[in-house]
């Protein structure tokens, strides 16, 4: 059973992206260790990419400061390495497809199960696509997540059917980034990913307030955020760390 | 040329988030309707002939032949089409196609402006709405495009992340196409992104090469031995080549931006200088660092500055029958300022590239040779850019 599965056995999951690097790899590791004692249930680590697609502002710009500090791949892998002596939670990257395509898929993903990495985000790599990296997930059980978007329709039982670890349901049209209001009807897409899947289901894009991620845990299994925690280590930077502990706590209490 | 995924060998694919899934297999179908519905096709030719002003002209650059004393030069006219370049080919038929799908509004990416000049255009003429990304740093070298646009009704909007060129275009469309899906169209502008893009701008833009077979049998009798054209993305390169990749004898050359050289950074060339990745919804060859992260290159041409190559080109590539050759900024601007001087064409910077690597290969080959170059655009909009580059400051 995937170790993803943990993050939902403690009531409904809070979800934490963080972008590594931002603004540097040493915050990074205190920000995690933060939000996982203050109760975050899985941590997504964003490895940034020069040219994130899927990204609003808030999160381009993470991965800008984070490369212009000069953060690389193998950096994050030593930086995970660090974190997983403290850290128990599950932890997941989130990143772009030409990352672990030109780090070498067999090498990048087998490097994900040696550090303690237990799945792999990659909003470029639609279902049509997944077979670029999914026989090399299977092979060092490493989950390669699967995201549903408000647009998904028909597609949605064919993507929940084959889905591990947990599903990553966009709230949304467009890309990241905090909403006032999310519009979508949720509760029929979680309701229609149900018939085909017993795979716990995510709501991420456009939370950031302590009712958003309750209405949205309500409807599903979880919550994820990451625009709303970037804008504090935006803010903050290297004394981040603490009202970022701050928040997820809130969060976390919002939804248990 | 493309098997049911829009591969083309191992290139190709459709790397786009899943939001974005329905929107490109709505437009397959839609297109696998309409590409061979007479119908469409009609319309599309009378908009192409009467509007546009195709058959663009194959011209006999005597001349150039006479100064150069190798093989015999011909240029296909893409400049002489309405908005200046072959841009509008691919505009036409995607714009016909989104209004067929209901579409009204049409969003699209520019890099020297030609092909936001064009969506501008299709979108005022269908009565569209329209909304061009431009990179910031390509709305100062190319000012004036962005007042034609302007003009023509369109928006236009300088995207100012990354290297705030093409590249950063493309991904703020793609952004933009992922937030308002049900009334827009992105309207591509090059022979790139999730499929079935590649193949949709190829095949209207392919009239370039239909064009160049009939034209050059009605005059010389048989078919070239090589044509060229410069490569970006690659849509007036793949146009120029497709109906002769079935002609072995036909030699098939893409000319890359160099910019200041394959040896330094600031370079656009992919073939010389990229490796395989994944981006902007494609498999192909992109200009990156070990890590994968996507390289800021540089052209002077805005148009070929771009750290990608089309999906098609890279398997042309890949399987030997086309070449794809380094061009430097200073080889195009002398090549700019040769056709102007000896044919009284001004092309495009981006052109120039293809015709200054004509003017090293045509010397040394025989007399009873024939090159033919597409000049895919003109160059007025570059007079100002290139002015300065010679250290001429002039007002546009």
């Amino acid at each position: 059973m995937s170790n993803i599965r943990k993050a939902f056995e403690n009531g409904k999951a809070f979800i934490a992206f963080i972008t590594c690097g931002d603004p540097d790899l040493e915050t990074t590791i205190r920000v995690v260790k933060e939000a996982a004692e203050n109760g975050a249930d899985l941590i997504e680590l964003g490895i940034p990419f020069s040219d994130p697609t899927a990204e609003g502002p808030t999160i381009q710009g993470a991965n800008l400061r984070a490369l212009t500090g000069g953060v690389t791949t193998d950096k994050i892998f030593d930086m995970v390495k660090e974190l997983r002596k403290d850290v128990t939670i599950p932890m997941v990257f989130m990143t772009y497809a030409n990352v672990v395509f030109s780090y070498g898929a067999e090498r990048f993903i087998k490097t994900c199960s040696e550090i303690g990495i237990d799945g792999l985000i990659l909003p470029d790599l639609p279902y049509e696509e997944k077979e670029e990296f999914h026989p090399v997930c299977a092979k060092y059980g490493v989950d390669l997540i699967s995201l549903i978007a408000p647009t998904s329709e028909n597609r949605i039982s064919q993507i929940a059917k084959d889905a591990e670890g947990f599903i990553y349901v966009v709230s949304s049209l467009g890309v990241t980034g905090t909403r006032s209001e999310i519009k979508t009807d949720l509760e029929s897409i979680v309701k229609a990913i149900r018939t085909s899947s017993e795979v716990p289901c995510a709501i991420g894009f456009g939370i950031s307030k302590p009712e958003q991620a309750k209405k949205m845990a309500d409807i599903s299994d979880g919550a994820i955020v990451g625009s709303a925690i970037i804008k504090i280590i935006e803010k903050y930077g290297k004394d981040s760390p603490r009202y970022v502990g701050e928040y997820v706590k809130s969060m976390k209490d919002a939804i248990a | 040329m493309s098997n049911q995924n829009g591969r083309f060998g191992i290139h190709g694919g459709q790397y786009i988030p899943e939001t974005l899934m329905n929107a490109v297999i709505e437009l397959e179908e839609a297109y696998n309707h309409y590409k061979d519905d007479p119908e469409f096709n009609k319309e599309l030719q009378t908009l192409f002939n009467d509007y546009a002003g195709r058959p663009s002209r194959l011209y006999y650059a005597e001349k150039m032949t006479k100064d150069l004393g190798g093989a015999k030069i011909y240029l296909k006219r893409e400049d002489l089409n309405h908005t200046g370049a072959h841009k509008i080919n691919n505009v036409l038929g995607q714009a016909l196609l989104a209004k067929k799908m209901g579409k009204t509004r049409l969003i699209a990416e520019t890099g020297a402006g030609q092909h936001g000049v064009a969506t501008a255009t299709a979108a005022a003429l269908m009565g569209m709405e329209c909304v061009v990304f431009m990179g910031e740093e390509d709305t100062k070298r190319q000012a004036l495009n962005v007042y034609k646009m302007k003009l023509l009704g369109a928006e236009v909007v300088p995207v100012t992340t990354g290297t705030a060129t093409l590249k950063d275009a493309v991904s703020e469309a793609m952004r933009e196409w992922t937030s308002r899906i049900s009334d827009t169209h992105y309207c591509l502008g090059s022979v790139m992104g999730p499929h079935p893009f590649p193949t949709i701008v190829r095949d209207f833009q392919a009239v370039i090469s239909k064009e160049i077979k009939q034209q050059i049998m009605e005059k010389e009798g048989r078919l070239p031995d090589v044509v060229m054209a410069c490569v970006g993305g690659g849509s007036n390169a793949i146009g120029t080549f497709y109906n002769f990749i079935e002609d072995e004898g036909v030699q098939l050359i893409g000319c890359e931006a160099a910019g200041r050289g394959v040896d330094t950074f600031e370079t656009a060339a992919t073939i010389a200088t990229g490796k395989l990745g994944i981006f902007h919804g494609m498999k192909s060859y992109f200009c990156q660092d070990e890590y994968g992260q996507i390289a800021p290159v540089y052209s002077i041409s805005a148009g070929l500055d771009y750290p990608g190559i089309g999906p098609e080109h890279a398997y042309l590539h890949d399987i030997g029958r086309a070449q794809y050759v380094p061009v430097t900024d200073d080889e195009a601007v002398n090549a700019f300022e040769y056709l102007s001087r000896t044919e009284g064409i001004i092309p495009a910077i981006e052109s120039s590239h293809a015709l200054a690597h004509a003017m090293k290969i045509a010397p040394a080959m025989d007399k009873d040779k024939i090159i033919v170059i597409t000049v895919s655009g003109r160059g007025d909009k570059d007079c100002a850019a290139i002015a300065r580059y010679r250290g001429e400051n002039i007002n546009e």
